[in-house]
Formats: C-alpha cells, sequence, structure tokens
C-alpha cells in the first residue's frame, strides 16, 4: 500500500525523529511511503481560535495536497481529530463538503491505522523500560482510540506497561491554550506529572507530540528524569 | 400580546430552524446513520437500558430488600399482622416514642389501635406543632419499587405532604401486592389509579434523609426523617 | 480585555496556584468518581440510556410551545396559578407581588439555580421580606454571603471547621468537629422556619407535560418541608425542564442521581400537581408556577447549540472538566459553573462579555463524554469561539491569524520562519522567563523544546536522495 504522511508543522519543526520513525515502521511493514513536501499545516490552530474563515484556506490547501493520496496517516491525535472530525464541519454546507469528508475518511492516526486498517499489533519492536501512556485527548475523545495504543505497546518486547490513575485527564495543552491561559495549563500539567511520577515509570509514551511538549516541560522544571517518547519512537526500536 | 404569546412566538420563531436529532448524524460522529429531520420518532421504553429487575415477585423482594440495605432503611417482611404491630412496638420502646402521626387506613388503624400512645391523626387537617412534636410518623403507601428500593407515597395514601417527612422516625405498612418492579410499574400504576384526578402530591422516598454537603461525609436525618422503616406484609 | 475576563484570570490565578484547595477538590470528587462508575456499571447500558435521554430531551425541546402548553393547561386545570415571565424582571416582579398580596413575613426557600440567576433572594430582601435558604450546603454559602462553589455542592469548597465557625459566629452554636452534629444544628434552625413561613419557593428538576407535575429531586427533605408547610408554594421553573410524559421519569431519575452525585437514586423524587386539592389533609392553599424564559429563547434559536438546553443540571460536567477542579466554582463568576456555564452564559448574559469562558479550555472533551444527555459541551465552546469572532474580531488577532495563514499556504516563508526561528532560539534562551522573553507565558513555567536542526522535510529529502 502507498501511504501518504500528514506529519503536523510542530512534528516537522520540533520532533522530526516522531515522522521518521513513522517512516521506518510502516516501510518495516512493507509499505511504500510517500510524503507530499508542499504540506504545511492542517489548520487548527486558526480553527481553535475561532477563526473559521482563515482555517479552511489553510484546510483547502491540505485537502489539495492529499487528493490524490489512497491512504493518509498522521503523526498526531490532535491533527488526526482536525482532519476526521473538523475537516466536515468546518466545510458543512459549502460547496468543497465532500471533498473534505473524502479527505476524513481516508486519514488514521497512526496507531488507529496500524491496528484498525493493516490488522497488526506485533511490528516487531524491542524496548526494555517501564513505561505509563498519556492518553491525548483528542485521540481518545474525537477519534475513540483508547485501545490501539495499548495493544501496540503490549507487544513491545521488553515494555512493562502500567497504567496511570490520570492516564485520560488533559494534559493542558490544549493548542493556544497553553499560553493564552498559562497557570491553569500548568496546574493540569502538574496533576498529570503527578500521576505519571505515581506509576513508578521510567518512560511516559503518548501518541500525540504537543502533549509530550506540555508534560517534558513540565517535568523538565520539577527536575525529573522521566524521558518523554512518541508512541512511534517505541515501535521504531528494534 | 400576553406574555403567553410572547414566550410561544419565541419559541415558535426559534423553532423554524430545525436541531439535528441524536439519532442520525449530520456532523462528527461516523456510528450513526445520516438521516433526516426526526420529528416523528417517539423514544422507546427504557427498560432495556436500567438495571435489571427480577421475573418474579421473590426476585422482586430480594432486590428491593438489597436497595433499601444499601440505602439504610430498616426493612422487614412480617408474616402478619401481629408480627407488625410487635415490630413497631419494639421501635416505639427503643425510641421512646410518645405521640405518633398517622392517618387512617386499614393497616395503620389496626398498628396504632395496638401501640396506645398519643396520636395525630391527620386526615382532617392538623396543626403543624402537633405534627411537629410527634416522634414517629405512620403510613400507608401507593406502592414499593423494586428496582430502586422506594417507597412511593401520596396524598392520600400517606395522610398528606408532611407525615412522612417531618417527624423523625418514619413507619411504612404495606403489602405484598404493591412490590412493583421499576419505576416505570410505580408510575403507570398512579396513572391507572388516579387517571386525571390526580392528588397534588406523589413521591418517591428511597431512604432516610441524607445530606453530604458537609466534606462530602453522609449524614442522615438532614431535615427529613432519621429513621425509615418498612414493613412488608403478605 | 473585559471586567469579567480579568476577574476569571485573577482568580483562577488566585486558585491554580492554592495546591491546598486543588486537593481538597479533587479528593472529593474522586468520591464521586468511584460512587458514579459503580452504579453507571449497573446499567443494562448506560450508552442506550443515553440515547434515550439525549432523544427524549431532543423530543420536548424541538416541540417546546406544544409541550409547555400542555403542562400549564393541565396545571390551570388543578388550580395552579401559572405565571410566564419572559424575562428575568417580570419573574421577581411576580414573586415579590405574590409576597406582597398575601402579607408574607417569612419565606423559606430549597435550592433552585434559577432563583440564583435572576437575583430572586435580593429582590426580596430589598422589599423586606426574610428569605432563607433551607438545603444545608445552601444555608452555608447563604451565611457566609458567597456565591454557590458549584451548583449540586454548593459548600464543597469547605472544611468542617470552617463550618463549625460559621455557626458559632451566626448562629452562637457550640464548636464542632463532628459533621452530624454541624447538620443537627442546621435542622434545628430549619425546622422553626419551615413551621413558621409563609411562603416556601422552590425550583424543580423536570417539567412533566402529560400530568402537568413538576418534579423535584433532593436528598434532604428540606424541598418537600418547604413545599408542604407553608400556605403559598411558588416554584421557579426554566422553560427548558420540560419533559413529555410522566414515564420519562424513570430513565431520568436514576441517570440524574448517578451522574448528579454518584447516587443510585436520590433521596426524595416528589411530584406536585397543584395546590392542595379536595380531600388533601395538608399542603399549599395556592401553588404558583412561574415560567420562565430570560434569553433561554434566544439559545433555542441557535439550532446549532439548541441541545445546550436539554441539560439537566447534574453537574456531571463539573465533576470531570480539569479547568474547573484546577480553578474552582467560583472563579466563573457564573450562576451556571464548569462546561455548561461556559457555554449557556454567552447566550444568557453576552456573548462578547463572557467569551472568554470558552477560552479557557484546552476542548478535551471530557465534558462530552460525561454528559448523560450527549449534550455536544466541547464543541459549542468551539462554536462561541467562531461566534465571537465573527461578531467582533480583535484586530491584533486577526492580523496574527492573517499571518499564520499566509506563512502555511507559502511552504518558503513557512521554512523561512523555522530558520529564523533557529536562529532566534539561542537569544530567547538568554532573555528566558523575562519579561524579554516572547514565550514567556509558557516559559515561566515550562521547559520548551529546542527546534530540531534538521526538520522533518530536510531528512526526508536527504532520505530520498541517498
Amino acid at each position: 500500500m502507498k501511504i501518504s504522511l500528514f506529519i503536523p508543522c510542530f512534528v516537522d519543526q520540533f520532533y522530526p525523529q516522531v515522522g521518521m520513525s513513522i517512516v521506518q515502521v510502516l516501510e518495516r511493514l512493507g509499505h511504500t511511503v510517500d510524503y507530499p513536501e508542499a504540506q504545511t499545516c492542517c489548520g487548527q490552530p486558526a480553527f481553535n481560535s475561532g477563526y473559521w474563515d482563515e482555517a479552511r484556506v489553510v484546510a483547502e490547501r491540505q485537502m489539495a495536497i492529499f487528493r490524490d493520496a489512497e491512504m493518509v496517516v498522521i503523526a498526531s491525535g490532535s491533527c488526526g481529530a482536525m482532519v476526521k472530525v473538523f475537516y466536515p464541519e468546518l466545510f458543512h454546507r459549502h460547496p468543497r463538503e465532500a471533498e473534505a469528508r473524502a479527505l476524513a475518511a481516508k486519514t488514521f492516526e497512526f496507531s488507529d491505522f496500524l491496528v484498525n486498517k493493516l490488522g497488526v499489533t506485533d511490528v516487531g519492536a524491542r524496548f526494555r523500560g517501564r513505561a505509563t501512556f498519556h492518553d491525548g485527548c483528542h485521540g481518545l475523545r474525537e477519534l475513540g482510540s483508547k485501545k490501539p495504543p495499548r495493544q501496540l505497546l503490549q507487544r513491545v518486547q521488553g515494555l512493562e506497561l502500567v497504567e496511570m490513575k490520570e492516564a485520560e485527564t488533559c494534559c493542558g495543552f490544549g493548542g493556544l491554550f497553553a499560553v493564552k491561559f498559562p497557570m491553569i495549563s500548568t496546574a493540569m500539567g502538574e496533576v498529570k506529572c503527578a500521576s505519571i511520577a505515581e506509576t513508578g515509570a521510567d518512560y511516559v509514551i503518548s501518541n500525540d507530540s504537543s502533549c509530550l511538549m506540555q508534560i517534558r516541560g513540565v517535568l523538565d522544571r520539577q527536575g525529573k528524569s522521566i524521558k518523554t517518547l512518541h508512541l512511534a519512537e517505541i515501535l521504531a526500536q528494534t | 400580546m400576553t406574555n403567553r404569546e410572547i414566550i410561544l412566538g419565541r419559541i415558535r420563531e426559534a423553532l423554524k430552524v430545525p436541531a439535528p436529532h441524536p439519532a442520525f448524524q449530520e456532523l462528527g460522529r461516523a456510528d450513526l446513520p445520516v438521516g433526516p429531520d426526526a420529528r416523528q420518532r417517539v423514544p422507546t421504553a427504557p427498560q432495556k437500558w436500567l438495571p435489571p429487575v427480577g421475573k418474579t415477585l421473590e426476585d422482586q423482594i430480594e432486590l428491593f430488600r438489597q436497595n433499601t440495605e444499601a440505602l439504610k432503611v430498616d426493612f422487614h417482611v412480617c408474616a402478619n399482622v401481629s408480627e407488625a404491630i410487635q415490630h413497631v412496638k419494639k421501635l416505639a420502646a427503643e425510641g421512646g416514642w410518645k405521640k405518633v402521626g398517622r392517618h387512617r387506613g386499614e393497616l395503620t388503624d389496626a398498628v396504632a389501635r395496638e401501640l396506645s400512645l398519643a396520636e395525630v391523626q391527620t386526615d382532617r387537617g392538623y396543626a403543624v406543632t402537633d405534627l411537629e412534636s410527634c416522634d414517629a410518623g405512620l403510613t400507608e403507601c401507593e406502592a414499593l419499587v423494586a428496582q430502586t428500593g422506594s417507597v412511593m407515597v401520596s396524598a392520600p395514601s400517606a395522610g398528606g405532604r408532611a407525615l412522612s417527612v417531618l417527624p423523625p422516625h418514619h413507619v411504612v405498612l404495606a403489602r405484598r401486592s404493591q412490590m412493583v418492579p421499576d419505576l416505570t410499574a410505580a408510575l403507570q400504576h398512579v396513572q391507572e389509579k388516579f387517571k386525571d384526578k390526580f392528588p397534588s402530591f406523589i413521591s418517591f422516598i428511597s431512604g432516610p434523609s441524607r445530606t453530604g454537603d458537609i466534606e462530602r461525609i453522609l449524614v442522615l436525618g438532614a431535615h427529613g426523617p432519621k429513621k425509615l422503616t418498612i414493613l412488608l406484609l403478605p | 480585555m473585559n471586567v469579567h475576563a480579568k476577574e476569571f484570570n485573577e482568580s483562577a490565578r488566585r486558585y491554580t496556584a492554592d495546591l491546598h484547595h486543588r486537593g481538597w477538590i479533587q479528593k472529593a470528587l474522586d468520591g464521586y468518581y468511584a460512587k458514579r462508575d459503580e452504579f453507571k456499571s449497573r446499567f443494562q447500558s448506560w450508552p442506550g440510556a443515553r440515547n434515550l435521554a439525549a432523544e427524549t430531551k431532543w423530543e420536548a425541546i424541538n416541540h417546546l410551545d406544544r409541550y409547555l402548553d400542555e403542562f400549564v393547561s393541565r396545571l390551570e386545570a388543578r388550580g395552579t396559578k401559572v405565571f410566564w415571565a419572559p424575562g428575568a424582571q417580570e419573574a421577581r416582579d411576580y414573586i415579590v407581588g405574590v409576597a406582597r398580596q398575601h402579607q408574607v413575613r417569612s419565606i423559606i426557600k430549597s435550592k433552585s439555580m434559577t432563583a440564583e440567576e435572576i437575583h430572586l433572594n435580593d429582590a426580596l430582601g430589598k422589599e423586606g421580606f426574610e428569605v432563607v435558604e433551607s438545603d444545608l450546603g445552601e444555608y452555608i454559602v447563604q451565611l457566609r454571603d458567597e456565591p454557590p462553589y458549584h451548583l449540586v455542592f454548593p459548600a464543597m469548597h469547605l472544611t468542617r471547621q470552617q463550618i463549625s465557625d460559621l455557626f458559632h459566629d451566626k448562629l452562637g452554636s457550640e464548636p464542632t468537629n463532628n459533621p452530624e452534629d454541624l447538620t443537627m444544628v442546621a435542622r434545628r434552625v430549619m425546622r422553626r422556619k419551615y413551621c413558621a413561613a409563609d411562603m416556601g419557593i422552590s425550583g424543580a428538576n423536570f417539567a412533566i407535560a402529560e400530568t402537568g407535575m413538576i418534579s423535584i429531586t433532593e436528598n434532604e427533605g428540606n424541598a418537600r418541608l418547604t413545599t408542604s408547610l407553608p400556605r403559598i408554594h411558588v416554584a421557579l421553573v426554566g422553560i427548558e425542564k420540560v419533559l413529555p410524559r410522566l414515564s420519562d421519569l424513570a430513565l431520568f431519575l436514576p441517570m440524574l442521581a448517578t451522574t448528579g452525585a454518584g447516587q443510585s437514586i436520590t433521596c426524595y423524587n416528589t411530584l406536585y400537581g397543584g395546590p392542595r386539592q379536595p380531600g388533601e389533609p395538608d399542603g399549599p392553599e395556592e401553588f404558583h408556577v412561574v415560567l420562565l424564559d430570560n434569553r433561554r429563547t434566544g439559545l433555542l434559536a441557535d439550532a446549532e447549540q439548541r441541545d445546550a438546553l436539554h441539560c439537566i443540571r447534574c453537574g456531571a460536567c463539573l465533576n470531570v472538566c480539569p479547568i474547573f477542579k484546577n480553578v474552582g466554582g467560583h472563579s466563573y463568576g457564573t450562576v451556571y459553573q464548569g462546561p455548561i456555564g461556559s457555554v449557556i452564559t454567552p447566550h444568557l448574559r453576552g456573548l462578547q462579555d463572557w467569551k472568554h469562558l470558552s477560552q479557557a479550555s484546552s476542548l478535551c472533551g471530557a465534558c462530552s463524554e460525561t454528559c448523560p444527555v450527549e449534550i455536544n459541551l466541547h464543541h459549542h465552546l468551539l462554536h462561541n469561539r467562531r461566534n465571537a469572532v465573527r461578531a467582533h474580531p480583535a484586530l491584533l488577532e486577526k492580523l496574527i491569524q492573517a499571518g499564520f495563514v499566509l506563512m502555511m499556504c507559502r511552504p518558503a516563508l513557512y521554512q523561512f520562519a523555522a530558520s529564523v526561528g533557529r536562529i532566534a532560539q539561542p537569544l530567547q534562551r538568554l532573555v528566558g522567563g523575562t519579561i524579554l522573553d516572547p514565550l514567556r507565558a509558557w516559559t515561566k513555567t515550562r521547559s520548551f523544546p529546542p527546534l530540531a536542526k534538521k526538520s522533518f522535510r530536510e531528512l526526508w529529502r536527504e532520505r530520498q536522495t541517498t
């Protein structure tokens, strides 16, 4: 299968290794990976702030870029939700609604793609360590993706997965919310990090790099040595 | 224009634009069928979603017993009226009752007769201070609800509104035939019994009065009765 | 920034810094979660129940005119006086009028968020009527002269020590550490009031159209006493409280108890259909139902957000909201807190003044997930944001967004911006956390990651050429 990658802007600039890990895993499973270089951003920052007309301009561009793609895999739950759930809403009763729905139908968040589309849970990964999983809210609630990341992690050889009490509680990133309401965002991050620390895990894994940015940010200031890794990075390890 | 016309006018104007029905998808929910305006769709009965109730009366009585225990209700199955009378006498002795509020009724008459305590009968009205100083309130009921462990009372079946809530100990005398499986059945019962002439007051009582307003700690007897006793007679 | 937004930010700053308060609220809610989940699991299908509840409220709200008329005509047939109140002023005036007409001296009240909404106690107080809140939590905050903290648990922020001090101060009671003793203090005070009050005011949880009854849910019994003993009962009911049929309560009462309080069923669920009927031993001589619009029809007209009127005021969304848990109920400055409050307050009180509540959310969706009637709460926050911007875009923000669009539509520009970022980053580190730092909102409390030396795009290109 030829899989086109949708790499969110912040993954492109801050966490390129996450994108590369996805490439490695998909190629290891025997698929061809394509990266349309003209892509930039899904438009969520404008959308979340209420600037839907502006978001539509950016979204239309992305829709055009991926028009001929067979299958689109996205490296983040929040951008995945933007495309799958909010593009149809953004283009509701708009001339390009059908196109938006078409892209939504063929776009998948990475873990959802592996487990539900490819039917794969064991990607031959090996990683020794004790880890806990943080459910990014968009992936969890907009995309309904609770099980796939855990199903994948349970097949990683050497990985001990423990659940934290506040796994489903928002980490506090929320896009621009993190800087518009920093005191609330930080408080939420503190609650999340306390729950992570309680598990005694050495690693916290998530399928959303924006969440990991927030968690890493708080852990660093707390002087904690718990490491943050994206699900794809773990799965790429052999 | 009257206020009624103003408000109804606003409503009718507002409803000219339809809102998506939850069973049909317009946006977002990939798991629902896409559908048109569903104004004619009538919701189905809730029984298949609510907690299950047993099929037989015995099952239901057992469920009622479990539920009332969890609600800290004092529930007893009595073999006959004499046993019920003995039980109430015991409660009266333990509680040091001097005065009992009650209404006229087959079961309340039978029990009250043997108590030989001062009484306040509410049927033809009463002075609030008299009822307020009663140690217990003795009533019958409309029904017992197995699914929730509730007693359904009404103004005619329980001597008015205050008798079952003002005195600190409420004692209910009920018959097995009054046990119904769930709230649906209980509500159906009053609709069939009263038809259009509803009493002004119907209540589901599920335990003694309680509050968690102080540090979420459960305290019984907040304003209503601190104790609720239900006696089930054949 | 308007005054409400400023107050919200200040309050949020104070409360998020108060670790003790945050821990206290979390502990209270942990108890609730456990019980809620226990009772949810007893349902044969909680999703099935939610779907049915959503459909039932959809039916009620989307045929509101019909059901309201049915409700009123049946109430009136049993001697109830119904007043249609287009706004808060009319509702207040009517209730004050009833009190005056009957030369009422003391009024006892059971819990009503709708009464809070129209500031009824203030209006009655100004006219010289003594109003006492009978619900324990409401009574406590009334004595403290502060608003309820949570629409279901008004005093959840207070310790027993604080309550003991309050009662000692205002009522002269003996200080005590025992919640039961404290409750008994209130019980004794209230009993006198119930017996002496001329008028009882209540709210209503549901308005049953088919049989013309209001339904009141409570645990303490104070609403039953408020509505049984005084000679006048006034019920203030929002028009959206309507349910089509009596049998609908069989679903809603257990669901309200489960999500609202983590109970299988609330202690008292009472139906009131009129004043004392012939042959009844007691009950009010007069029963008034005041139906309140107060801009609910405005929300009704917004078909996209109409389902916000399905709300049964259970408070479950507050209980799962990480914003609520960290900023506390008082920060909102509104009658309705939490996600539902953030959604509806702009409609009830004005979008531009209250849009900040819709912005103060990470859109995690826990609220929508827990709502027993499936209101799309977090998506409505997005809708409010969009509507606020459309009505009144902030110039600076609009320019920034335009810049964002420009950049994202021109990959060359986007990559140029990234290169500038890479050069600027060491400089940013120098001023990190200070006023000069453009990322200060983030870096004040969190470390900021370095831009990768090579972007994914660059790594990909390299890979393709080898």
